[in-house]
This record gives C-alpha cells, structure tokens and sequence, in this order.
C-alpha cells in the first residue's frame, strides 16, 4: 500500500512558501553551517551584579546593601574568578568553563534602549533596531536569511515563536506534544482548507514542514512535557541538542527563561534569583551534554532586556535598570576573563544616579558572533541585520 | 434580519454563537449587543459560590505564614491552593460557555486581562478569581476611574505588584528598619493601566506614584477584615509629592485616590484604553478613526466606558469590513464549547493548557498579547490542527458538520470551507474541519 507521508506532501506543495520567504534584495554569503549557535532570552531583567559579582569594586557592599553577596572564600559562597569578579554560587558548574577559557562573562552591557519597560526593552534586544515597534521581524531571523533561505537553519524551541526568530526566512520549531498528532490525511484537507488564507496558509504549510524534520531528528525522544517547570525546560534544552546534532538539521536555536523580574526577595546566595540562577546552570550544562561532539563548534549567548537598579529597593529586590550582564560560552570563546569596560558604582558614576551605566552596545557583542563566528560578511551585518548601526563595529577579541 | 450582522455580533462582541443563538440574534443584531449593557453584570449562579477573596487569602497566604515550621502541611496547603485554581478556572470556563450574555463576559475578561492578575506568583493563586469578580466584573460597565480603583487597591493586585510590601523610606517605620520602595506597581499602574509607555511620563514620576502608593497594604490575620484593604500611615511616606507637573499634597491614603483621579482624567490614559479597545474589538492595526472617536467618548463622559462601547457598537470599522482578527487559543476553545455545548469544563481547561493559555497564568502584568502574529506561528497552527481533530473525535456522530458550520460561522462560511466539510471522510474529520476553517478561526 502506498502511503503518503506528510514530508512527501510537503515537498510537492510548499514551494511557493519556500519562494516567499526569501529576502530577496541580498545575495547569499557562504555561510559557515558547521557552526552552531544557541541564543539564550533572560526575560525579566537579570540582575547582572548578583550574577557576575563586583566584589572588588570599592563600593560594592555599601550600594548593594542586602544584596551583596559574601566574599569569596567561605563555604557556599561565590567563586572568584579574577580578583575583582566573582560568580554567583548557583553557576558554580561554570567555574570550570571559566577557568579553561570556555566563559566569557560580558560586563555593563545594554541594548540602544534607555527607558525601563520589560516590554518596549525586550522588543528593541528582538529586532535589533534603535526604535519600539520599529519591525515586526528579528534581527537573528535576519541573520538567517543571509545564510541561505532554503534550508531551516533557525530553531524556536516552545510553544510559540519568539520576535528574535520571526521574520521572512523559514525556521524549525519543537515543543512537547501532548496532544496525539492529527493525522497526515486530515491535515492535508486543512491545507486545502487555507487555499485563499494566506496568514493561515503560510503558518500551516511551515509547521507542517518544521514538524516533518523534526520527527526525523528527534524520533524517540521523550516528548510528555507535563511535569515541573524544570523538567519542561530540559526537555526543551535537550531537543535543542539533539537537533543541533543532526547533520541537516537547524545551525541556530533560540531558548528562553524566566523568574528574571526580582522586584521582592531577591536574596543574595539563596532567593529568587539564585533559582533563576540555578534554571540557568542547568540549561547550559545540559545542552552542553546534549550537544555532544557539536559543542567544539558551539557558541552560547545569554542576553537579557537590561539589568537592575543597583541599590537594594525596599522589598529586598532590584528594580528595573540599564546596563546588566551578557554571557559568552562556548570552547572556541576567548574565555577566562571578564570581558567590557568596568564603569563603577561609584554614585556619580551611575546612569541617572541609579542604574551601571553601559559601557557596551549589546548590538557589537552579536555582530562579533555573526561575523566572527558564523561568517556573515560585515557589510551585509551592518546594513541587513543591524541596519542604521555601520558606526558600530563587532566587538574585538571575543573569539579566540 | 441580518444573518451576516448576526455572526459578527456573536463573534466580535460575544464568545462564538450556541446553537440556534445566530438566528436568534439576526433579527437585531445590535440591540443583541446593546441589551446586554443594559441588563449589568448579574452574579452568574456558577460563580455565586466562590468565596471572597480575603477568605482565601486567609487561607492559602494566611496559613502558609502561620505554618511557617511545618514544611508537611505548608505543602498541603500549596496543594490545596492549586486545586483552587483548578477548579477556579473551571468555573470561569463553564460560566463562559453557558452564558446568556457572552458580550458582558468579554468585557470582563478584556478588562481582567488589562489589569492582569497572574497566578504563575503563587502567593495570588487562590485569588484571581475572586478578584476578577471583586474588582472587575462589577465595574465593565461604569467609569473607568471606578474599575481602575477596584482593581489598583485590590489585595490581589497589591501582592501581585509588591506594593504590599514597600515601605517610604521616610515613614516611621522605613526610618526604623531597612526597608523601602518597591516601584513595581507605579511603573505598570503608569505603562499599562493607564498613560501607555508613551503616555508622557518619566522616573521621576514612577518614584513619585511608588512613593504616593506607599500603604497600600493588606490586613493581616490580628487585624480587622484580614486580608482585606488597609492603609498603613506608619509606612507612607510623608510629604508632598509631584506626579506629572501637578502637586499631589501629603494626605495618606487620599494621596492614592488623587494620583488614580488624575490618571484616569489624563488624555493619554483615553488614548491608550481607546487603542486598546479598537485592536480588541476591530482590527490589530486599529484603525485611527475609530480610535479617537472611542478616546473622544471617554474625554467627553468623564470615562464612562459604556459611552465607549456605544462609539463600538456604532462603528463601520467593526460591523462592514472581514472578520480580521484571529481567534487566542482562550477564544477558540471557548467558542468550540459554545458552538458544541460542551458540559463538562475539564477537556475545555485541557485544550488550553496545550495550546498555552491557561486562564488566570497570563506571562506577565501585560496580560495576554492581542495580535495574530503572537498566537499564529507555525507550531501553534499544527496543535490548534491537533487539537481541532481531537475535538472531532470527542464528538462522534451526534452532529452533522454542515449544520455545524450553518450555526457558528454562518454567511461568513467561504466556498471552499462548505465543499470541504460537506464532502469530509467522517463526522469527526468534518467536525474538525469546521472548527480549523478560516471563518471559525477568526472573530
């Protein structure tokens, strides 16, 4: 018995799809596909201070008040890592990434944006442009374009699509199922169902296909995703490896995380944050285990919206600030130093009296890892991905 | 009698038709609309039951306190909380799936979603719903200014957003202790609620309501009516403030009620609620026209929000041109079990949680997005499929497919959708078929 499958259905109907997504005003730069890159969206504002620790700034104990954390060296503290900086104690598996080069912690660092709405903040680190609500597509998905359209070399992994990966070229996409799937034949009348929908039509047709190609990759993996949170996560994390590590599958994967927003009981070792903490030690060691042999070719960025007010506020948390923290990793990262220009929390050296002020434009940190790591040409960088920012070179030196 | 009229109604102002309800509709289809107003927000028998939201305040954060060193039943008490929200969202969906006037019911859970109350900060698990039933469903109808403060001082959303918890650095107690402002709320009560984020106001102004705000606070277990609303004058911060250019004189409690007067009469607040309201109700680029005839409404009625309805009822923008805004995950489910007669809430409540909107779970204070492109990605289309298929198979054969679609989406029905569920290969394909049609997903 003949039996179509819905990949074949796929191929002979989804051209146009395919047609439609290419940018079309930019030539194709030979991209380097045998390199990965996993981007990690903090949502909330994580508290940079707490997370890559100051210790060594004079008035760091004094402006951090409850806040601050203990001095390296006692049992359950932070780990140093260069006399000045120190790691909170729930990252303590990346100690070790640090200390063989693998981490590369980026300090005072923001996107263009300098007012403190979650929303309006995490819309200007998605597009990737100077203005809110500039662009309803990502910079990443823009990065993909200039990679080669055809094949889905971006990854959204969860339930919906984040505004970092939205955009014209098509991208893969895993989430549990938890549903039995529908059947090949009931979703090719749904097909039919869309032939003058384009909106619909044009989701549909790149689910039917992002779900042929994962079936294919993932096969037997373990798809229940109820349960903890936790475990929602590593089910996530885990299909990320998993798809990163097969041949044909997607180059550039997008997580997400929250409990970021620690208005009240931020705590210092322990608290909100140090759980946030511990959800993002476990994402990244365990996609380092699920990456395998992929990992020597990986690079991981942790990015969130902005960082938080450098003093206490009267709730034992941290309100929403400026400049925060960005984490590089990965074995071919020029690791094992704290990376950006070290502003002070000096009062008079604050933005606005009350946040670190940026030292770094987040947008040169991802231009150094579209171009000095996945090999997007400059120029195509400057005008495509990041268009209004050619002043604004990559960062030098992040890869080794 | 306008069976097109008819669809629209049900569909943009309603939950999705019953059976038989288009019909009934047509022969007045905005007198259907307007009826509803009139007849205010009763207190549906299913919701009847709940108990207020001090008392499960008491319960769950209450107890929890109280068994501060028993970590066995702080954790049945955590276990018990959840099931009240299980069974709070239940009764949220049962009560919009039999419900006579779906119209009131979208304005309260517009409403609720403005001023989102999110059970995923597990102190407020047992009490979004009796807050949405407290501060929001009472007020749909009146002024603004009326629901804005039922909702702002509401236990609920005093937990929610921390205010419970700041504490003016110069009060007598901020003096004595090391504890003070918590800005949470005023950022959102100025960026969501009210001003919009480009409503014209800066830091200075979030510090000035955080400071204003300071005491609103909640009764706690030895005090009178715990878990209620209180005032604590040992925390506010005393003197006078500046909010937006006007002076706000150092009364206590009074200084909060003026700060949410001057808020509500703000034209950015009219703005931002008219935009708003037309992206709900017409389309998700609202059109401009209509924004402002709804933000004149609001100016010139002293924010009467049924004024605003009326501008609604009466536009071209939401009655003549296609059904463009497509159907959340909460929308479409509870259509589906309108449209079928679904009983029981628990497969309702299930579908839901798979497809990621949970009610009461919103992602954050702003609420559930809006937009198509937020809800229609390639994922979320093969699990509405999933689910569509799913729903089709519950159903059996009862139901005939083709009456199915006469019923729910009618004349906006297109061509294609007739021919494919009349010609589907069962009843469930066709019944699914029905419920993933481009008329279905849309409202």
């Amino acid at each position: 018995m003949l039996k179509t499958t819905r990949r074949q259905l796929l191929r002979a109907g989804s051209l146009a799809t395919l047609m439609a997504g290419l940018p079309g005003r930019v030539a194709f730069a030979q991209a380097a596909t045998d390199r990965c890159f996993v981007l990690i969206v903090l949502r909330g504002g994580m508290d940079g201070l707490s997370t890559v620790v100051p210790h060594g700034d004079p008035d760091y104990r004094q402006v951090r008040g409850t806040l601050a954390l203990t001095a390296p060296g006692a049992g359950g503290a932070m780990a140093d890592l260069d006399g000045y900086f120190g790691l909170h104690p729930a990252l303590a598996d990346l100690v070790p990434w640090y200390r063989s080069g693998m981490l590369l912690p980026i300090q005072a660092v923001a996107t263009p944006y300098r007012e403190r709405s979650h929303f309006d903040a995490q819309d200007l680190l998605e597009t990737g442009l100077g203005q809110v609500g500039a662009s309803d597509d990502g910079w990443l998905n823009r990065a993909l374009s200039l990679m080669g359209g055809q094949r889905r070399l971006g990854l959204a992994l969860g339930q919906t699509t984040p505004l970092v990966l939205r955009g014209s070229a098509p991208i893969a996409t895993w989430s549990p199922e938890v549903l039995p799937t529908a059947d090949d034949a009931f979703l090719e009348l749904v097909s039919a169902l869309y032939a003058d929908d384009p909106l619909l039509a044009g989701a549909f047709g790149q689910g039917l296909e992002a779900r042929a190609m994962t079936e294919m990759a993932v096969g037997d993996l373990d798809s229940d995703g109820r349960g903890s949170a936790q475990a929602q996560q590593r089910a996530l994390v885990e299909a990320a490896g998993r798809l990163l590590r097969s041949p044909d599958g997607p180059r550039v994967a997008v997580l997400e995380t929250g409990g970021w927003d620690t208005h009240a009981g931020q705590g210092a070792e322990d608290g909100r944050l140090a759980r946030a903490l511990n959800g993002l030690n476990q994402t990244l060691t365990v996609l380092r285990d699920s990456l395998g042999s992929v990992w020597s070719t990986t690079v991981v960025l942790a990015v969130t919206e902005f960082g938080r007010t450098v003093a206490v506020n009267g709730t034992g948390g941290s309100d929403h600030g400026t400049g925060g923290v960005a984490l590089l990793a990965g074995p071919g990262v020029s690791g094992g130093r704290v990376a950006g220009d070290w502003p002070g929390l000096a009062p008079s050296a604050l933005h606005e009296g009350r946040d670190l002020r940026p030292t770094t434009d987040l947008r040169a940190v991802l231009k150094a890892v579209l171009t000095d790591h996945l090999g997007l040409p400059r120029g195509d960088v400057d005008r495509y991905v990041f268009p209004g920012s050619a002043h604004l070179g990559p960062s030098r030196g992040l890869f080794g | 009698m306008s069976l097109h009229d008819a669809a629209v109604a049900a569909a943009r102002f309603g939950l999705g038709a019953r059976s038989n309800e288009l019909r009934m509709i047509a022969g007045d289809p905005r007198g259907w609309v307007t009826r509803q107003f009139g007849a205010g927000v009763g207190g549906a028998e299913i919701l009847a039951d709940v108990p207020s939201g001090a008392d499960r305040l008491r319960e769950t954060v209450g107890a929890l306190q109280a068994l501060r060193d028993d970590p066995d039943a702080r954790q049945q008490v955590r276990r018990m909380a959840r099931q009240m929200l299980t069974d709070d969202i239940g009764r949220r969906v049962s009560q919009a799936i039999v419900t006579e006037t779906p119209v009131l019911e979208r304005l309260v859970q517009f409403w609720s979603n403005h001023f989102t109350v999110s059970a995923l900060r597990p102190q407020v698990v047992g009490v979004v719903l009796p807050y949405e039933l407290e501060a929001i469903r009472p007020h749909v109808l009146g002024r603004f200014r009326t629901l804005l403060g039922a909702a702002i001082r509401h236990p609920a959303m005093l937990l929610y957003l921390d205010n419970a918890q700041s504490v003016g650095p110069n009060s007598v107690f901020g003096r004595r202790r090391e504890r003070g402002l918590n800005e949470n709320l005023a950022r959102e009560l100025l960026e969501l609620h009210t001003l919009g984020v480009d409503g014209g106001y800066g830091q200075d102004d979030v510090g000035a309501l955080a400071r204003i705000l300071t005491g609103w606070s909640i009764a706690r277990p030895a005090e009178a009516n715990p878990g209620t609303f209180r005032f604590r004058p040992f925390v506010h911060e005393p003197g006078d403030k500046t909010l937006l250019g006007q002076r706000i004189a150092e009364a206590g409690e009074a200084e909060g009620e003026a700060a949410l007067d001057l808020l509500a009469r703000h034209p950015s607040t009219a703005r931002h609620l008219a935009g708003k309201l037309a992206r709900h109700f017409a389309d998700d680029d609202p059109p401009v026209a209509l924004v402002d005839r709804l933000a004149a409404a609001y100016r010139e009625n002293d924010g009467d929000l049924s004024a605003m309805y009326a501008v609604l009822v009466d536009a071209p923008e939401v009655w003549d041109r296609p059904l463009t805004k497509v159907r959340t995950p909460n929308d479409l489910v509870l259509a589906a079990g309108r449209a079928l007669d679904v009983r029981d809430p628990e497969p309702v409540a299930g579908s839901l949680y798979l497809m990621g909107q949970v009610p009461f779970t919103a992602p954050s204070p702003a609420g559930w997005p809006d937009r198509a492109g937020d809800w229609i990605g390639p994922e979320a289309m093969l699990q509405r499929a999933d689910w569509a298929m799913a729903v089709g198979r519950r159903v059996g054969r009862g139901l005939r497919p083709t009456d199915l679609l006469e019923r729910t989406v009618g004349p906006m029905a297109d061509p294609q959708a007739r021919f494919l569920v009349d010609g589907a290969p069962s009843p469930a394909d066709g019944i699914a078929l029905v419920l993933m049609s481009p008329a279905f997903q849309r409202r």
